[in-house]
């Protein structure tokens, strides 16, 4: 038996053909008689060949790069004068990369202006607005940011009603004989007060009782013409309504009645007032004063104002406060008796029936 | 194609040439029908090529329109990187074998020189002794391609 390293000797040899003919079949029959010596043949002679494999094929690289440069050198020459700064290499690489940063920078730039121009074009109450917003100091300080935006509805309803009364307010009846509940701010200054319902009829009507913290006032209609409803179809809802609860308003804000729907947002007011819902609610100046109903034919409050700026916040008085304002009128500022209505008679009506009866109860508030 | 497509010139004479060498194996192996033009060869090889490279590199590519037509080299391709592979490990486990045993390998196995011209050369005291030396640069260098293995 040979050893190992004698082996490979012999099986160079006999790769290389270096052997002769009878050392040759010498050698082969050894291997054939001894597997493992075969097997170490074959190894060998594998792991040779991808020696030389990768011999050649490493000459073979060379002798292509040599062609190559003899190839290119005539170019390269004309080229080397002109060689790419790495700049622009890399602008060659990343062109389509950068023209979609710029083109992102461009959007970004011009979407901002556009946002920030926009804003700008607001009037001044967004500076109220985001004033108000982080101004959480004092509840003084937020009251009367809630006048001034309050006095902004006022206003526009004043100006109107100065010349024509065009814009007036609304208020709704509480006792068939002829009390109307309308906001404070309505009849604020006033100097005469008419109540017009929506067949065009209209009354004279005299402030009868004020209440400021609250913005309620109580009209009492003074004149002969007004003859006293048979009943008022709806009821006033003494207890809290919840989040979510469907309502509507009737209102003037424009000398037509128009109906307003919309849902109960939160169970206070602005800026945490208790005694006020807020509603997501379309109202406008007019609606001032116009009842706010729930899907079974119950006031549960009156609009009293909206802040500008913001999305779905509109304010209502709870109809609680109001009860408390009526019970607190004194006796003798009453002619007749205040009854309040505890029989209704829409909860079982369809929307729009229930409409066409409470707005006989409606009036449009012409402010003089 | 390859410079529209975010390479350079050297990686365009590179993968050339790889695409030469993939040609070159392919006729040494016998198997080699051509149904189209060369250059149609060349370029389908050279474009897979690029276009593995750019994947591998996760570069993104644009505009792969095809300059010129296409045919279906995978298969060559497949063999090609096989036998890369193959290569390079020869080559990294060359490269570990170190001096002076590299060079005695080569010299025996490839430059077919005599065991006396190599002691000759590498400076060794008798035939003998190179011829240890040589052994044992073969056992060090198939243990270390099998071991890569």
């Amino acid at each position: 038996m040979m050893n190992e390293q004698d082996f490979i000797v012999q099986a160079d040899r006999f790769l290389n053909g270096e052997m002769d003919s009878a050392e040759r079949t010498a050698f082969e029959r050894y291997c054939e008689e001894n597997a493992s010596a075969a097997e170490q043949l074959a190894t060998h002679r594998l792991f040779i060949e991808q020696l030389k494999h990768h011999a050649d094929r490493a000459a073979f690289k060379r002798t292509l790069a040599s062609v190559a440069d003899r190839y290119h050198r005539p170019e390269t020459a004309a080229a080397a004068t002109h060689r790419e700064p790495i700049l622009v290499t890399l602008w060659n690489r990343f062109k389509v990369n950068s023209l979609v940063a710029a083109s992102v920078a461009i959007i970004a730039v011009f979407s901002t202006l556009w946002l920030s121009g926009y804003y700008k074009t607001i009037e001044k109450t967004t500076t109220n607005y985001s004033a108000l917003r982080r101004d959480m100091n004092t509840v003084k300080k937020n009251v009367n940011a809630q006048n001034a935006v309050i006095r902004n509805i006022n206003n526009e309803k004043q100006k109107g009603g100065s010349s024509e009364s065009h814009f007036g307010a609304t208020g709704f009846i509480i006792s068939p004989n002829g009390y109307v509940v309308t906001n404070y701010h309505v009849v604020k200054d006033a100097d005469s007060v008419h109540l017009q319902n929506t067949k065009g009829e209209s009354f004279r009507a005299d402030v009868i009782y004020i209440d400021p913290t609250h913005d309620l006032a109580m009209l009492h209609i003074s004149d002969s013409a007004f003859k006293a409803l048979k009943n008022i179809p709806y009821t006033f809802k003494e207890t809290e309504s919840d989040l979510g609860e469907d309502v509507y308003t009737i209102g003037f804000p424009r000398d037509e009645v128009v109906y307003g729907q919309g849902y109960l947002s939160s169970r206070t007011g602005y800026a945490g007032d208790t005694t006020a819902y807020q509603l997501s609610i379309p109202v406008n100046p007019g609606n001032s004063g116009g009842p706010v109903i729930d899907s079974r034919g119950q006031v549960i409050g009156i609009i009293s104002g909206k802040q500008t700026g913001i999305d779905g916040a509109s304010f209502a008085i709870k109809t609680e406060a109001l009860l408390k304002s009526i019970s607190a009128i004194p006796m003798d500022s009453l002619e007749s008796k205040l009854t309040i209505n505890r029989k209704n008679s829409l909860s079982g009506l369809k929307r729009t029936d229930q409409i066409k009866k409470i707005q006989d109860c409606v009036y449009l508030v012409k402010v003089y | 194609m390859i410079l529209q497509n975010k390479g350079t010139e050297e990686e365009a004479k590179d993968v050339f040439q790889e695409a030469v060498i993939v040609l070159y194996d392919k006729i040494k192996q016998g198997d080699f029908e051509l149904s189209s033009k060369l250059k149609t060869y060349i370029y389908s090889v050279c474009r897979r090529l690029w276009l593995k490279q750019l994947g591998n590199q996760e570069r993104a590519f644009q505009d792969v329109s095809n300059y010129d037509e296409v045919i279906p080299v995978e298969d060559d391709l497949a063999k090609h990187r096989e036998m890369e592979l193959q290569l390079s490990l020869m080559e990294q486990a060359l490269e570990k074998l170190g001096e002076p045993c590299r060079t005695i390998i080569h010299d025996f196995y490839i430059g077919n020189l005599s065991m006396q011209a190599i002691c000759e050369k590498f400076g060794y005291t008798s035939a003998d002794n190179a011829k240890n030396q040589k052994y044992k640069c073969l056992q060090r260098l198939k243990r270390l391609f099998f071991s890569t293995t």
